[in-house]
């Protein structure tokens, strides 16, 4: 298994988010997140990058345990992309500069080099003439594909996305839809909490759905989403149909 | 095809202009009428003659002027030398406030103490302190007193710079850290190459205020007894009894700052005009 949460515990005050939570990810695989708002989606994906502590549990990535506090969190994140909802571009340098900050300050690579792929990255998916542009000049779809070709110039073992299309308007979602399409094309193993049944259903390997802060039930997407076994599934697919978002 | 304005829109424009016209007549009277009553009134007082004698006086000012210049290239050096290292010490009392975790408790709790205390002491007796209560000490190797005036400018504006600092580090969102530590940055490159750019570029405006600021603070430092443009000014009118040289050097540190003002509104306008294209 390439990512193995084990028992993950996460609570904020009184409010338990994460209650013993287990979720295995194997290399290749996509599994898509889907549950309420506050079901812990994203708590999880800030868990395993480790910018948010769990409370209790163990997360191991590639066998080793990324929570084991003498674990340096650092040299763990340069081992998993995260892409956020507000795509959190640096909006003091150029979608190039946003692109070569890591893999020239974190993996020292020479910054001819590090532009170089960048450009690359950036004709690949069709951005190749805002290299210079500052993130404001570009459309919500255009930023959240610059993070996403962020993460990706680490080479991560694992990639997680944060509902990555919740903040775009309708007619953008597709063009971010059909890169991690792509990504999933070669391979990459993502785990991507998702409001957008439809492109779990076509994506995703498997999909998980999170209530009450575990995962309640997974399963193929054709299951999950179609013949759900759990009440409370079939409660929350029963108000995200009326909604006329599946 | 040009486009041919409607009869209504060209009734717009021309009531418009109209607005405008009056608007600049109005204000150019009440200027007018203002002036003309501060001239009347300041000239036609009952002492005009005597203060324009003992403040006015052109054979006085052209006397010191030299002496006054030569001080004036003092408070020149000082100002650069005292903005940088001042806003050098702010920015790292700044970064030290940010610091989270027990271990930096000390630090944090020296840079917060220092901010409290240089911000609330008035700076002539922190200049007094520093250039007659140090060497008073009699320690081997003691700074020149305009040394130690300067470190006085130096750590009050500091501790204002400092707080100046740390509100553009806090006004940066979370989330900008948040990203630059999911790309594997540790806290040291995080800070550095995401959140003090943005910091920084937040409060040039009241950094270069506060630089303004210390562009005439600077002339305190005749107190201890270097001779700057204020203190030239000041032995030429203890030996002439006239008050001249000091219009002088007000005139003079007016014209010096008149630069860093005009760099400080443009910078001012400019931040403006970036936020409101949006982040």
């Amino acid at each position: 298994m390439l990512l193995e949460c084990h028992q993950v515990r996460k609570v904020f005050g009184d409010n338990v988010i994460l209650d013993g939570l287990s979720l295995d990810v194997g290399e290749h695989e996509v599994v898509a997140l889907i549950g309420a708002s506050g079901s812990g989606k994203s708590t999880l994906l800030r868990c395993v990058n480790l910018l948010t502590e769990i409370d209790d549990g163990t997360i191991h990535l590639d066998g080793d345990e990324i929570t084991d506090p003498r674990a340096d969190p650092d040299q763990v994140r340069q081992r998993i992309g995260l892409v956020f909802q507000s795509y959190n571009l640096f909006p003091h340098m150029t979608v190039l500069d946003n692109i070569t900050l890591a893999p020239v300050r974190v993996h020292k690579k020479p910054l001819t080099e590090a532009r170089d792929q960048a450009r690359q990255w950036l004709d690949r998916v069709g951005l190749a003439d805002k290299a210079g542009s500052y993130p404001d000049r570009l459309s919500g779809g255009q930023q959240q594909r610059v993070a996403i070709v962020r993460a990706l110039v680490n080479n991560p073992r694992l990639l997680l996305l944060d509902e990555v299309t919740s903040a775009l308007d309708p007619e953008l979602v597709g063009e971010v839809l059909t890169m991690i399409r792509d990504l999933k094309g070669e391979g990459m193993t993502m785990v991507l909490a998702t409001h957008e049944m439809g492109f779990a259903k076509q994506v995703a390997d498997r999909v998980a759905f999170l209530d009450g802060g575990k995962v309640l039930e997974q399963g193929p997407p054709e299951q999950v989403l179609g013949d759900p076994v759990e009440a409370r599934t079939r409660q929350f697919l029963a108000r995200i149909i009326e909604a006329g978002r599946l | 095809m040009k486009h041919q304005p409607s009869t209504r829109q060209l009734e717009r424009i021309a009531y418009r202009r109209g607005r405008a016209i009056r608007s600049v007549l109005l204000a150019a009277a009440s200027t007018a009428v203002v002036g003309t009553l501060l001239a009347v009134g300041i000239t036609g007082a009952p002492g005009w003659d005597r203060v324009k004698q003992s403040f006015f006086d052109p054979d006085a000012a052209v006397k010191y002027l030299p002496e006054i210049l030569e001080g004036l290239w003092l408070n020149l050096k000082l100002l650069v030398v005292c903005a940088t290292l001042a806003l050098t010490l702010g920015l790292i009392i700044a970064v030290l406030r940010t610091l989270r975790g027990p271990v930096f408790f000390p630090v944090r709790a020296l840079a917060t103490g220092y901010t409290y205390s240089f911000r609330g002491l008035p700076l002539i007796i922190v200049i007094y302190l520093f250039a007659f209560g140090i060497p008073g000490l009699r320690l081997n190797g003691t700074p020149d007193v305009l040394w130690l005036g300067a470190a006085a400018i130096i750590v009050t504006y500091g501790a204002y710079l400092a707080e100046v600092f740390r509100a553009g580090i806090e006004s940066v969102h979370p989330s900008q850290i948040s990203a630059a530590r999911s790309l594997g940055l540790s806290y040291p490159q995080a800070m550095r190459h995401v959140v003090l750019p943005q910091a920084v570029r937040r409060v040039s405006p009241p950094l270069l205020n506060d630089t303004v600021a210390l562009q005439k603070d600077v002339g305190l430092i005749s107190l201890a007894g270097p001779i700057d443009a204020i203190r030239a000014a000041q032995i030429g009118v203890a030996q002439d009894a006239n008050f001249t040289p000091y219009i002088v050097a007000g005139v003079l540190f007016v014209l010096l700052a008149l630069p860093l003002i005009g760099v400080t509104d443009w910078v001012t306008l400019r931040a403006a005009r970036r936020q409101n294209a949006g982040t």
